[in-house]
């Protein structure tokens, strides 16, 4: 029962933390397509200069309430992991620096450096994460020991690549309408129309990705015993939809909103398949990493689901208030103001 | 090279790189805290340009912090996944506590903070600061005690083949894990209030904005002294704790052999680990080492040799990184009583202000060098007494950790490069100049 718990809690951080993250991400590398001008440029930034930092603490919490509450999981799976989530890391080094260094120095090569690396520490990890976790959904070559039986190009097959795919479009479809929601003028037409362009293109490979389950993964399965988990893939499809109904409406809140729904149903989806797995064998079933064999002693789950009640609603409440005071437009003077990026 | 020396190395790389920025962010939030309440309180604007001067010193080094911290926590998973299999269950809990408690709060703060000069009231606005002050400290203290638990593991039983959790109160106040936690935040306090009174006395030497760094130095010189005074009482409890709970890192840091009665300590020592003797052994005072470990001239104190050769620690880092730090940590004593008596003027002696940026290395080097004593004075233990480091590493290709060693040192020395670079910058460029409106 814990361990169920658990498990729930550990898809829902998967899913808060790619909600959040996702939209910068996905603006990331969307910079060189939407950033024409320095004025831009630096709108782009200061979009997701309140929030980027806060919103990479999700990962950083499902890493480590993996670690906590499936110990197995977590050494299986990272080490398994250990070049993509590497490179993953770096990558985030890039982007994490680049928005505090970048406008240190006025010097245009200086800046360009930068953008550079907020490109790549945004675009690398939205593919790296979707790649990922089709393999995860698929089931990697582990074996009894939980030894990796494969290379990093064992990861980059057909389904995974896919996987990776469907990220990008997803963050950037997420971050082109926050964008939206957060410039103006000519800026906020482009990034309107970016969320338009991209979407029918997500449409496509949302279809082909959810088909391809059915053949790679076994994820359906649990789907056919438990009718009610239909829910979630109906969540992400109705989050698809909406998304592309709100935009004709030009409202933008609400199309942001719907493409959240949409990625925590896609995420969620995922995750309800996996169950009881969180880590299959692709080489053995009985030799996956799950619920039962990888989870912490009753008292560490315990003790970490008590903190996990009291201090996620509180956390959930800051960053509420955090997002709602610097919801506004970006404004000239909010660029003039000497602490932005 | 095998999997587990190039994981070491990389381990120790990633840990002492993130290390050269968290001591900062843990002193100077709290000085730049202070100085926005003072502004607060005051009224006085010089606290508020003197609030964001430091605090853009400190964004930087707080970002470089931050996305070092990130590989740290998921190396545990790459890198040493036998022994997060082993003791996930107690060290697991540990880091995502300090996770939902600390860096939440921390990272949307900080944010809100930087953004939020003029959007919030100013007493608000300082409370934002103090939290990150608040979080990132609360932060350091979840992370030292999964440390401690490596050190000295309490709370916990062996079942199922792995440590699983007895007692998380047992873990969380364990004495080793409060001292640990005192002198390590004490060091880092030295350490920003020595980058504090540099920087100032660089600028006071020239005469720029002289009242507003009169007052940063007024302040870190009081925190000089007061830490400095603290972290060596301390840190003697610390050394009587591992004279106690860990006799060979003890004996590795004074380079003792032999078990003995009224152990003296020798100022001059060149340890040979490889025949089991010291090379050099000079200047004796007799009995100070069983004083410093067991508060008594005539205590025995176990050598080296009662242990076997596959129980004992490299002798000669251990040794060298403690007297380093001993060493530094006394002349940070003498400096900060100069600076402490000059404080209300400090460009009375410029001997001071010449002498004070040249010593902004130091601390760094105390710190990493108290580490390096904690740490591989530890060996061959991964978690003291009950895993071996080298029974922990994870089944991965050699050639996997040695690719991202290499990238390791490359990207972090190019990033630290462009780190300190800026913060040196932006020292010497001083304040932003007061806006005449
Ligand atoms: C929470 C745990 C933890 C914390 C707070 C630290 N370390 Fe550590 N350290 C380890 C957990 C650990 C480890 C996972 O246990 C390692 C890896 C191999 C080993 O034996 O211990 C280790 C090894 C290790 C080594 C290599 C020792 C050797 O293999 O000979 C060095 C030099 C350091 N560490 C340095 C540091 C520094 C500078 C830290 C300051 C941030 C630090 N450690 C904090
Ligand atoms: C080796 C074990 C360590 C791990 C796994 C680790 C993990 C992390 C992580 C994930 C972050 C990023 C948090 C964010 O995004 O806000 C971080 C930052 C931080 N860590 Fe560590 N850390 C380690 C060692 C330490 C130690 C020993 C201390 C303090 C004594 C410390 C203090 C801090 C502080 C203050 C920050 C805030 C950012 C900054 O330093 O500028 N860490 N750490
Ligand atoms: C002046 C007298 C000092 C004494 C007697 C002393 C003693 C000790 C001892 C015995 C340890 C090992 C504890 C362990 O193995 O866990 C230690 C560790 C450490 N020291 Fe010191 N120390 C002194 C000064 C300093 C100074 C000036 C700094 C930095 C500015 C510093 C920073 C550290 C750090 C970061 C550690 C590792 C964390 C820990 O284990 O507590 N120390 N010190």
């Amino acid at each position: 029962m814990l361990e169920t718990i658990w498990f729930v809690l550990w898809g829902v951080l998967w899913a808060v933390y790619f909600m959040l993250d996702g939209f910068d991400l996905g603006l990331g590398a969307l910079l060189p397509a939407l950033g024409k001008s320095e004025q831009d440029k630096r709108v782009i930034y200061n979009a997701m200069g309140p929030f980027w930092d806060g919103n990479e603490v999700w990962l950083i919490t499902a890493g480590g309430v993996t670690f906590a509450a499936f110990p197995g999981t977590y050494a299986v799976m990272f080490s398994s992991l250990y070049s993509a989530l590497m490179l993953l890391l770096f990558a985030l080094i890039l982007r994490g620096v680049a928005f505090e260094f970048r406008g240190k120095v006025e010097s245009p090569a200086w800046k360009s450096i930068w953008d550079a690396c907020l490109w790549l520490g945004s675009f690398l990890p939205a593919l790296l994460l979707g790649v990922a976790f089709a393999n995860i959904f698929m089931g990697i070559p582990i074996d009894q020991k939980g030894v990796y039986q494969g290379t990093l190009f064992t990861l980059l097959n057909p389904y995974g690549l896919l996987g990776g795919i469907l990220f990008v479009l997803l963050f950037m479809t997420h971050g082109s309408l926050w964008l939206a929601i957060k410039a103006s003028g000519e800026l906020e037409v482009r990034a309107q129309a970016m969320a338009k362009k991209i979407w029918p293109v997500l449409l496509v490979v949302a279809v082909v990705f959810l088909a391809a389950t059915w053949f790679y993964t076994r994820l359906w399965a649990n789907y056919l015993t438990y009718i009610w988990l239909w829910i979630l893939p109906l969540l992400a499809v109705a989050g698809l939809l909406l998304s592309r109904v709100f935009m004709a409406q030009g409202a933008w809140w609400k199309a942001w909103g719907a493409s959240s729904i949409m990625i925590v149903g896609c995420t969620l989806f995922g995750v309800a398949g996996l169950y009881p797995n969180l880590l299959p064998s692709s080489l053995n079933p009985a030799w996956s990493m799950t619920v039962t064999n990888s989870s912490s002693s009753p008292l560490t789950l315990k003790i970490m689901l008590g903190v996990a009640l009291v201090m996620v609603p509180i956390v959930l409440a800051y960053q509420a208030w955090a997002y709602a005071t610097f919801s506004h437009k970006i404004t000239d003077q909010d660029l003039a103001y000497e602490e932005a990026y | 090279m095998d999997v587990l020396m190039l994981s070491r190395l990389q381990f120790a790389a990633a840990t002492f790189f993130h290390f050269l920025f968290v001591p900062l962010t843990l002193g100077l939030s709290l000085l730049t805290a202070i100085m926005e309440t003072r502004y607060v309180t005051s009224g006085d604007e010089d606290y508020k340009r003197m609030a964001k001067f430091w605090g853009k010193l400190f964004l930087i080094n707080f970002a470089v912090g931050v996305v070092t911290g990130i590989t740290l926590e998921f190396q545990f998973g790459t890198n040493w996944s036998r022994y997060s299999q082993y003791v996930g269950d107690i060290f697991g809990s540990l880091l995502a506590v300090e996770a939902t408690l600390a860096f939440f709060l921390e990272s949307t703060f900080i944010a809100v903070w930087v953004f939020g000069w003029n959007k919030l009231s100013p007493k608000l606005h300082a409370t934002t600061i103090w939290l990150v002050a608040i979080a990132s400290n609360l932060s350091a203290y979840w992370i030292l005690a999964a440390n401690s638990f490596m050190q000295h593991p309490v709370g916990y039983v062996i079942r199922n083949g792995r440590a699983e959790l007895d007692d998380f109160l047992a873990i969380v106040t364990q004495k080793w894990a409060i001292l640990e936690f005192v002198h390590t935040l004490s060091g880092a306090y030295i350490l920003a209030a020595f980058f504090v009174m540099g920087i100032s006395a660089w600028h006071l030497l020239r005469g720029n904005e002289v009242d507003l760094f009169k007052k940063s130095f007024k302040l870190a010189a009081i925190w000089a002294l007061i830490f400095s005074i603290f972290v060596a009482i301390n840190g003697d409890l610390s050394g009587k704790e591992v004279a106690e709970k860990q006799p060979t890192k003890l004996a590795a840091m004074e380079g003792l052999w032999e078990t003995t009665k009224a152990a003296p300590m020798y100022l001059l020592l060149w340890p040979d680990q490889k025949n089991a003797r010291n090379s050099v052994e000079a200047l004796p005072i007799p009995g100070a080492l069983s004083f410093l470990a067991f508060g008594d001239f005539s205590a025995e104190v176990k050598g080296l040799k009662d242990f076997p050769v596959k129980d004992r620690p490299p002798v000669l880092p251990t040794y060298l990184g403690f007297r380093l730090m001993v060493g530094l940590g006394a002349l940070f004593i003498l400096v900060s009583i100069w600076a402490f008596l000059k404080r209300k003027d400090p460009q009375s002696s410029p001997k001071l202000l010449k002498l004070l940026p040249w010593l902004i290395p130091l601390p760094y080097l105390a710190l990493e060098a108290g580490w390096l004593v904690a740490e591989v004075g530890r060996q061959p233990w991964i978690v003291w007494g009950m895993m071996r480091t080298a029974d922990a590493a994870s089944p991965v290709a050699v050639s996997q950790v040695a690719t991202t060693l290499v990238a390791f040192i490359l990207i972090y020395g190019l990033l630290g490069a462009a780190a300190f670079w800026l913060i040196f910058r932006n020292a010497r460029k001083g304040p932003a100049p007061v806006k005449a409106n």
